[in-house]
Formats: structure tokens, sequence, C-alpha cells
């Protein structure tokens, strides 16, 4: 996925926004990739693994009772995931808490990890976020038969609507529940690497002198940018987690 | 020719993204107004307006892959 745009008038100016995407061995020669290789995207996923443990379990380890200041952000996002949980699915949703604290470490922690200069962003790979989302939809579709069996299906069966009107809402209700993992993961995938390639296009504008301090300073902004989307898309795909949750634990509309 | 075809198709493709910008807009917006009229009511409706613009931001986003796709992969 690389594209190269000769700009005759500005003497062979490249852009490779795509090149960053690329997974490759970290060791051995490229291009021999086997499962158990290990490439870039496998070793930042296993650094936000790390990234989570330190900041989770090491961080709280002293058990102070004022607390410093890694053990306050893991006890602000324990506390944070804690509340959006009960706040929206409800007391039994409180079971599903440490899968969806997990989901949300995880993706939130490959963001950032993301973000430093040179570092590979394994949350802009769809096959990355594809996995994730189909593990929340399949999750949610067999919690909601087993707590529900066939009234799950009510979910799909508009009862506030009028009579005529619900065959055709249940057509419309059933795609929209299978184009959730769709959208579930590309929304994650799509944002930050459209982030992400903005910066390199700003990078590659960089290379003329004439507009370089505005190119620099463009970078900056978006940094900044993808800094604060970095969190929301990890609280996004973390809250319509909830949401699909809810749903499969409560589906009467 | 059928590569400048794709070129230009991406192109439109890209006008998706901004349209879906005029969407999350709308949502901030009225969010917004609703917001300075009840403003106690703000803060328990902020999960809602992030849910908000997930779906209207998702439309975009797919806009965006079709671009993608017509750039890289047809």
């Amino acid at each position: 996925m690389a594209t190269t745009t000769e700009g005759a008038e500005t003497g062979g100016l490249e852009f490779h926004p795509m090149d960053q995407f690329i997974v490759s061995p970290l060791f051995g020669e490229s291009g021999s990739v086997a499962w158990y290789t290990i490439t870039n995207a496998t070793f930042w996923m296993a650094l936000a693994v790390l990234a989570t443990f330190a900041l989770l379990v090491l961080g709280s380890a002293r058990r102070s009772v004022v607390p410093g200041r890694m053990q306050s952000v893991a006890e602000l996002a324990y506390g944070f995931i804690h509340k959006m949980v009960e706040d929206i699915c409800g007391k039994e949703g409180l079971k599903f808490f440490p899968y969806i604290m997990t989901l949300f470490m995880f993706i939130v922690m490959a963001n950032f990890l993301g973000l430093i200069p040179t570092a590979f962003t394994p949350t802009s790979h769809f096959s990355v976020t594809v996995v994730l989302a189909l593990a929340v939809f399949i999750t949610v579709t067999v919690v909601g038969f087993v707590k529900n069996g066939a009234a799950f299906l009510s979910l799909f069966w508009v009862s506030s609507a009028p009579l005529a009107l619900r065959p055709v809402l249940a057509i419309i209700e059933l795609i929209s529940y299978f184009v959730r993992p769709v959208s579930h993961s590309i929304r994650l995938a799509g944002n930050v690497m459209a982030g992400h390639a903005v910066i390199k296009v700003f990078a590659g504008f960089a290379a003329i002198a004439v507009i370089s301090p505005v190119s620099v300073l463009a970078i900056t902004a978006m940094y900044g940018l993808e800094v604060l989307v970095a969190f929301i898309q990890a609280y996004v795909f973390t809250i319509l987690t909830c949401v699909y949750l809810k749903d499969a634990l409560h589906p009467a509309h | 020719m059928e590569g400048q075809l794709a070129h230009i198709g991406a192109g439109i493709a890209g006008l998706g993204t901004g349209i879906a910008a005029l969407g999350v807009g709308n949502v901030a917006a009225n969010f917004l107004s609703g917001a300075l009229r009840n403003p106690s009511a703000a803060a328990s409706q902020t999960a809602t307006l992030f849910i908000g613009i997930a779906f209207a931001e998702a439309l975009g986003i797919f806009s965006f892959l079709v671009a993608l796709l017509l750039m890289f992969a047809v």
C-alpha cells in the first residue's frame, strides 16, 4: 500500500503516507511471515499488553491509602469503566466488566503507544479491530440467546411501532444488527489510520522549504488532535460494546 | 484510463467524509444548544453525545474506506 506522487514542479516531492502501516518481521529477512514470526504488529501489541500490566498491576501494587501518580491513573481508569458499565448495562452487566476493561485498556494503550514517532499502531489495521469487534459481536449474540432464549428475537420486532410497519422495521433492524461488527471495527481502524496518514502527508510537505514551518505547525496540531482521538476512539469502542451488551441483556425495545 | 477513473471516484468518495463532518457538527451543535438551556442535565448526556458522534462519523469513515479501496485495491 504505497503511493508515489511525483510533483514535477516541486522537484520530485514524494508521499508515502501508507508505508507506516506495512507489517514486516522485526528479525530476519522481510517477506517471510509465519504465524509465530515476531512482526512489528505483534511487538507493539505485546508492548500494549505490557503497558496495561505495568499501569494496572504494578501501578496499584503498593495499595497506598493516598495514591501516587501511577495508582491514581489506574484507579481513575478502573472507576471510569466500572461506572460506564454500570450506567449503561445495569448491575447485571458488571459480570462483563473484566472483558470490557480489557478491551478498553488494550485499545487505549495500543493507540497511545502508536503515537510515539516511528512506532507501529496495531489498531490501525482492520485485521486487529475486526477480531476485537467480532469477539464482541459473538459474545453479545451468545449472551442474548443464552439469557433470553427466543425472546432475544424481540430485539428485531419493534413492538412500539404500528403493526403494518413492523416487518419492514424487522428487516432494517436485522441488517443494522449484522452491520454492527463492520462499523464497530472500521470506525476504530479508520479513525486511527486516517489520523496517522494525515500526519505523514503533512510530513511530506515539510520537504518544501517555503511551507515547511506551516507544515511542522500542522503536524503539531494534528498530533494534539490524534492524542484526543486515541482516547475518544477507545472510549467510543468501549461504550458501544456496553450498548450492544445492554441490548443482549434487556432486548425489549 | 480505468486507473484514472478510479482516482476520480476516490475523490468523489472523499466528499462523503466532508458531509459526515456536517453530521458530526450537527450532533455537537444540538448537544451544546440543549446543554446551555439545561446545564445540569448536560453532564449525564455526554455518553449519548459520543454515541451519536460515533454513529455519524462511522458513515464518513465508510466513504474514506471506499476512497482507499479505489486508490489501492482496484
